[in-house]
């Protein structure tokens, strides 16, 4: 057996009012990768912040044996001291300054009073090669995308000497290419001995890369299943441990599929982009939805997809938008502007819930009516009872699990956040909903709750459009499915007709003819 | 109910009302190293008159600082060059309803003038706002040729608190023939008047809320009733023990009620909180984010030409010295109430307290006799203090 290179012992983490981790035992082997899962609030990001020392020692109780010493970190530079270094979830890099400088940056080479620039840039680059990328560090990190900024961050923690390197949902921003060419290096770098702890929502990522895998649910470690066989453990098997019950059916079943006639159509619709507006962001897209229906939108990130369904939603990005847009049939130009989409019974719910969907310093019931103020309030003057009912009703009608609707949504879940945000849009009563990425970070419990929510809209005769980056997601939901590559639209099939390798090749297909 | 939540309950009381309770603590304080002499009736009547401007701007600022944390350090420029046009305007014969409304009118036009860049071409508002503060008070000592211009037109003075008789007339006493003299009933009567109306006012809203069924805890909307019953019951008792009701107080309570109801009840006082809070989410819900900057930064500019007609006719006249450090005054009472300096928080009823708090230290020490400068030193203390407990108690709370 390997040696033990970290050990959790009997660890207990309290906020006010609430047990956030009670007696967690966790052990990592040297040289293995493994993997923490559990659904949103079991306690994985705190189990990570108690290790790396963001919550000092003292803070919690237990022991932290690392390398077989017992440890005291007192915050992340005593931590990274010992090689424990952990890349978060949300990028921390600085767009205006060079990869460089970001890799050194509260850690910068060279002596006290001067940094010494040559060393910075010659170490930063020769740790760039090491995670295989090709750019300069001079480079301005605002100019490489995202899946280049996860390597970079990357690059960074290897400059601090790690030896236990932690990945917070190193995935949650990028596109299957980008994320798969991520997990192998990860691999690579487990084959040159580094140990790697990875939380993650996307089990079939953990299940691909992990050699061992433990559950975490309500604060406490449930399971460690091992992984290192030849055949990958099954995602049933994980998320069974995840919320204690097996999930037989991760999509519900659509009943009462009506699919009526043509609600919203877009012909030969082409965008730019706002600040070069030389480039197209989407290139010549016809697309349709009809009444009762809900289509897929799949596409890579980056593959224009966001930017249709904005463009299509009072413009709300682009610049110089072509092409034309017909609902029910009839010809219409929305204006520059959301309420003017929203008078035309669209609604968009965005895919970045926290920057461009919810006021998170409001109540639920706030948020709730932000986008229909109208409908309470006489001669701009809000019926506050009237608000509250609205907001209850949607409480009850989505299953927003809080004690109250004045509740501060920034104090609710990522799932229960993402209910608010649909039951927003839904109070909005549009007829065509864009529904970008309406999963994205919540759990599998709340994810299925969402998907009944989808079908519900459908059966109440509403169009909707699904953008999606989950391939299962797109095939367990769609009537029809519309393939989006670099653009522009590559392909459409029937949800029945459709597998994931046929829409892969579709993908696949596109990219090699142009 | 178990200990542990008792104890949440406690230091959430204790969290919610840490500025009353202070505000509390520091009238307390005061009223003890005087000798009571905070609290007589003449003292508390020169508290409100004194500080008229203050509640006008703050009640202003806060829909700025709604906004994102907007400040505007024009007001006290403004505040001069409005007064400064209405006094000479009276001092040229001018009828004073004019004088009045072109001093509105100035303040309006300014406001909607610097709104305008900050709202259409993103100026940041500090820069626009410095620019209106060199600008207008430069205005103003033109306007005013370098000296004070003196108002005498007396209606003017009565209606909006000026000189010793801006009481408003005991009109009861007068009804009933009796002589004039202490206690004001008219006074007294608006106090009872007001509580009843405010008590009537709190029952429909348990009422209508017990109908729909909305969770409430009643004890604590009890003991709010009762103390905000018993402020202004004892408020107003000491005001008739003095001349009345000064009408200063007047301009305070509608204006303060006009900010309450636009905050609380209007469409676009919830846009306010919305774009503080997070201005693409506004804006992706069909709202128009500019115009409530502009909407703000305009409401600012009509109170700053109210706060110019409060001055003058305190002052009976101006100088074009005045209004200088008003802004600050305001900025402090909205930041001292519980406003966040990053938008999307904060309440017309933190203002008012911040501001009471700010006068109340302000006339203590002037009675203890504080030196001026140091006067100035505390409260760039209490400023810094009353921010830090705010941040430090909303950190608890994650």
């Amino acid at each position: 057996m390997a040696k033990i290179l970290l050990e959790m012992r009997n660890i207990t983490k309290t906020f006010p009012g609430v047990k956030a981790l009670d007696n967690v035992n966790f052990q990592v082997e040297e040289g293995e990768i493994h993997a923490l899962v559990g659904e949103n609030g079991a306690g994985k990001s705190t189990l990570m912040n108690v290790l790396s020392g963001i919550y000092p020692y003292g803070t919690y109780e237990g022991d932290i044996v690392y390398d077989g010493k017992v440890c005291e970190f007192h915050n992340i530079k005593d931590s990274e001291k010992l090689g424990i270094v952990i890349i978060h979830q949300e990028l921390a890099l600085v767009p205006e300054m060079t990869i460089g400088e970001n890799m050194y940056l509260g850690n910068e080479c060279g002596h006290k009073f001067a940094i010494d620039w040559n060393k910075t840039y010659s170490e930063a680059d020769k740790y760039l090669k090491m995670v295989g990328l090709s750019e300069s560090s001079k480079t301005q990190v605002k100019d490489i995308g995202t899946g280049k900024q996860q390597l970079v961050e990357i690059a960074k923690a290897l400059a601090k000497n790690a030896k236990l390197l932690i990945l917070d949902e190193p995935t949650s921003s990028l596109n299957e290419e980008d994320s798969r060419a991520l997990l192998d290096l990860m691999l690579e770098f487990k084959k040159q001995g580094m140990t790697m702890i990875i939380i993650s929502h996307k089990l079939n990522e953990v299940a691909y890369v992990a050699d061992t895998i433990t559950v975490v649910r309500d604060g406490a470690t449930i399971e460690t299943i091992d992984n290192s066989g030849d055949e990958p453990v099954s995602e049933e098997r994980i998320i069974k441990g995840m919320v204690g019950r097996e999930i037989t059916n991760r999509f519900p079943k659509r009943e009462n599929v009506k699919v009526g006639d043509i609600q919203l159509e877009v012909d030969h619709w082409t965008v730019h982009h706002p600040l070069y507006p030389e480039r197209k962001v989407v290139d010549d897209v016809s697309m349709y939805v009809r009444k009762g229906e809900v289509v897929g939108i799949y596409g890579l990130m980056g593959a224009g997809r966001t930017e249709l369904a904005m463009s299509i939603f009072g413009q709300t990005y682009g610049t110089n938008i072509t092409g034309e847009m017909k609902i029910d049939g009839k010809p219409v130009k929305i204006r520059k502007g959301a309420d003017d989409a929203i008078k035309h019974k669209i609604a968009y719910v965005t895919e970045d819930r926290k920057g461009n969907g919810l006021v998170l310093s409001q109540s639920i019931k706030v948020n709730t009516s932000l986008a229909h103020l109208d409908a309470i309030s006489s001669k701009t003057v809000i019926d506050g009872d009237k608000e509250y009912a609205v907001a209850e009703e949607y409480r009850d009608k989505l299953k927003i699990k809080t004690p109250t609707v004045e509740q501060l949504v920034g104090n609710l879940s990522g799932g229960n956040q993402q209910k608010v945000l649909l039951a927003k849009w839904m109070f909005a009563e549009p007829d065509i909903m864009l529904l970008d990425e309406p999963t994205r970070g919540i759990d599998v419990g709340a994810k299925y709750e969402i998907y009944c929510i989808i079908n519900e809209l459908a059966a109440a005769g509403k169009s909707v459009v699904m953008i999606s980056s989950e391939l299962p997601e797109v095939l367990g939901l769609s009537d029809r499915i519309y393939i989006m590559n670099e653009g522009k639209m590559v392909g459409e099939m029937k949800a029945s007709e459709a597998t994931q390798e046929s829409i892969m090749s579709v993908i696949l297909q596109s990219g090699r003819g142009a | 109910m178990t200990m542990e939540e008792k104890k949440l309950n406690v230091g959430a009381f204790f969290q919610k009302y840490t500025m009353v309770i202070a505000l509390v603590a520091v009238v307390a304080f005061f009223a003890l190293r005087t000798g009571g002499k905070t609290l007589f009736p003449a003292n508390i009547n020169n508290l409100i008159a004194q500080n008229g401007y203050v509640f006008v701007l703050a009640s202003g600022m806060l829909l700025c600082i709604l906004t994102g944390g907007n400040i505007d350090l024009s007001v006290g420029s403004v505040v001069c060059f409005a007064a400064a046009i209405g006094a000479v305007l009276m001092k040229a014969g001018v009828n004073m309803w004019i004088a009045v409304f072109a001093m509105l009118g100035i303040g309006l036009a300014i406001g909607t003038f610097q709104g305008f860049w900050i709202a259409k071409l993103h100026v940041p508002a500090f820069i626009a706002t410095l620019s209106g503060m060199y600008a207008f008070r430069g205005f103003s000592n033109v306007v005013l040729g370098g000296y004070q211009v003196s108002i005498s037109n007396q209606t003017f003075l009565d209606l909006f608190g000026g000189g010793a008789n801006c009481y408003v007339p005991d009109v009861i006493r007068q009804i009933f023939g009796m002589e004039a003299g202490k206690p004001n009933l008219t006074c007294l009567a608006a106090g009872i008047l007001a509580t009843v109306i405010y008590i009537l006012m709190t029952l429909r809203k348990i009422h209508v809320q017990k109908k729909l069924g909305i969770h409430q805890s009643i004890t604590g909307t009890a003991i709010t009733t009762a103390l905000i019953s018993a402020i202004i019951v004892w408020l107003t008792f000491k005001l008739a023990n003095h001349k009345g009701i000064p009408t200063v107080l007047i301009w305070i309570c509608l204006v303060l009620g006009i900010y309450q109801y636009i905050t609380t009840k209007t469409a676009i006082g919830r846009h306010l909180y919305a774009v503080g809070g997070n201005e693409k989410a506004t804006a992706l819900s069909g709202v128009k984010t500019r115009n409530v900057y502009w909407f703000a930064y305009a409401s600012i500019g009509l109170m700053a030409g109210l706060a110019g007609i409060l001055t003058a006719a305190r002052a009976r006249g101006i100088d074009p010295t005045y209004g200088e450090g008003y802004e600050m005054d305001a900025i402090a009472s909205c930041f001292i109430g519980g406003a966040s300096a990053y938008g999307g928080i904060g309440k017309v009823s933190g203002m008012i307290i911040g501001a009471v708090l700010m006068g109340v230290i302000n006339q203590g020490m002037g009675i203890l006799g504080v030196d001026a400068n140091y006067q100035k030193v505390v409260k760039g203390i209490v400023l810094l203090v009353a921010v830090i407990f705010d941040v430090l108690s909303k950190r608890q709370k994650r």
